[in-house]
């Protein structure tokens, strides 16, 4: 039998097949630095799907869809499984969202979002690699320009 | 088609249909004097300086029999005390029928329609989208050339910062058009833009002097290096002066070429061009009002 790397958790969420790279993004934008339950957090793992991956499994937490929007944008192939008493209750695949509100900066400082309180809103364009419009002032931001709120 | 309570934004919020359906309310507008907006109040609120559009606007609402509010200079205004856009829009919402705004700031004509619940007609955000300019160079190349479609255009100039090559450039995407971008490499089309069109299949070149395309043109459109776009002025005093048409430009064009230019220009048209009928810059001015009353009179919703 198989080995687990990080144990199984009772209740709560497992985001699996994060890009290496981003896990400790992942880790970031949910704030687990500061959680209080158990959290486990694995990287560089191998997997059939991707070159390396990570899994992050939150103890006693279910996300909220803003969170799932933005874990989408970083890992947008990642898997969400939902367990309740050691089992998959629901799993589902992330999708990058048609409009993405309020949860990433607009690029261009002359936009009215870096002027005013203005929550940013964007229509994406292309979802691989991530292109997205500024609703406010229509400039497209690519991947390597997103920085998250 | 009815456009009342409509904002008008940018030209990406337009389809063909409803940008030929402008320009026609624009061409019954031409010898119309009918007192449309009796009663009606315009706000115009320019945070940056204008002279055409704001009078264009200002001529056009009243030629309709409306009235007109507003400022011309943002240090007048609540904006100097630290009001926000949103707060300065609820309040004028208060006091007019339709908001004609002009900001630096880009996306402030959104940001303005969500706070209204009157119409907000953009007069220009900063360098993004200028639609009722693009509207008026729709309507001088239709009534110039006849028609708008399958056209050969050649943008020069300030490519890069132009709000009026940017609008434009989508704007007759829609009607097939060939585009020709001249200028030189640091001001030319932003990849955006291009990428766009090749989506579109769009067929396009990039070329950095007029000569070599001058004679496949029906459209020549000339923009200014706008001085007050260049984050780096020492870049302005490298780039500003380098296209300047005279009547050598004619000797390779074709006999119908229209000159268009969004005005004010600096040196970039010499005045010897000015009586060709090629030149069609201050006609293209003058059309302005009638898209403007089209405009006014389609989102107050006195004509359907």
């Amino acid at each position: 039998m198989k080995e687990l790397k990080i144990s199984a958790i009772r209740e709560g969420t497992v985001i699996d097949h994060i890009p290496a790279k981003n896990t400790f993004k992942v880790a970031e934008i949910l704030d687990l630095a500061l959680y209080e339950n158990v959290t486990s957090v694995a990287t560089n793992l191998g997997s059939k799907k991707m070159s390396k991956k990570g899994i992050v499994k939150i103890g006693g937490r279910e996300l909220t869809e803003q969170e799932v929007d933005k874990v989408a944008l970083i890992a947008p192939e990642a898997t969400v499984s939902i367990i309740k008493n050691y089992e998959v209750k629901k799993k589902f695949s992330l999708k990058i969202p048609d409009k993405i509100i309020g949860i990433m900066k607009c690029s261009n400082p002359k936009c009215i979002t870096n002027v005013d309180k203005v929550a940013t809103r964007f229509s994406v364009v292309k979802s691989k690699p991530l292109e997205a419009r500024c609703d406010y002032c229509e400039r497209v931001m690519k991947e390597d320009e997103l920085v998250l709120l | 088609m009815n456009f009342e309570g409509k904002d008008v934004i940018s030209i990406r919020d337009y389809s063909k249909d409803e940008l030929l359906y402008i320009l026609k309310i624009a061409k019954k507008m031409e010898n119309s004097r009918k007192k449309l907006l009796d009663g009606k109040i315009m706000a115009s609120l320019f945070f940056e300086p204008s002279t055409r559009t704001r009078f264009s606007f200002i001529s056009a609402m009243e030629q309709l029999g409306g009235q007109v509010m507003g400022f011309a200079k943002a240090n007048i205004t609540s904006a100097s005390k630290g009001e926000t856009l949103w707060d300065t829009i609820k309040m004028v919402e208060q006091y007019s029928d339709v908001i004609v705004i002009r900001n630096p700031i880009e996306g402030a004509a959104r940001l303005a329609a969500e706070a209204s619940s009157i119409p907000v007609i953009n007069a220009g955000d900063g360098s993004n989208q200028h639609p009722t300019q693009t509207m008026l160079d729709l309507y001088t190349i239709q009534k110039t050339k006849g028609t708008l479609d399958n056209l050969h255009i050649g943008f020069c100039g300030d490519l890069k910062y132009g709000r009026t090559v940017h609008s434009l450039t989508i704007a007759m995407s829609m009607f097939n058009a060939k585009m020709y971008f001249i200028a030189p490499e640091d001001l030319q089309m932003p990849e955006e833009y291009l990428e766009e069109l090749r989506h579109k299949k769009i067929l396009f070149q990039k070329t950095s002097t007029i000569n070599e395309v001058i004679s496949k043109l029906d459209v020549l459109y000339m923009t200014r290096i706008q001085k007050e776009r260049f984050p780096d002025p020492m870049e302005y005093q490298r780039l500003k002066g380098v296209y300047q048409i005279g009547l050598e430009i004619l000797k390779n064009a074709k006999k119908e070429l229209k000159i268009m230019h969004p005005l004010p220009r600096v040196d970039e048209i010499k005045p010897e061009l000015d009586n060709t009928p090629n030149a069609v810059y201050f006609q293209q001015a003058g059309y302005g009002i009638h898209v403007r009353k089209a405009l006014l009179a389609l989102v107050l919703g006195k004509i359907r």
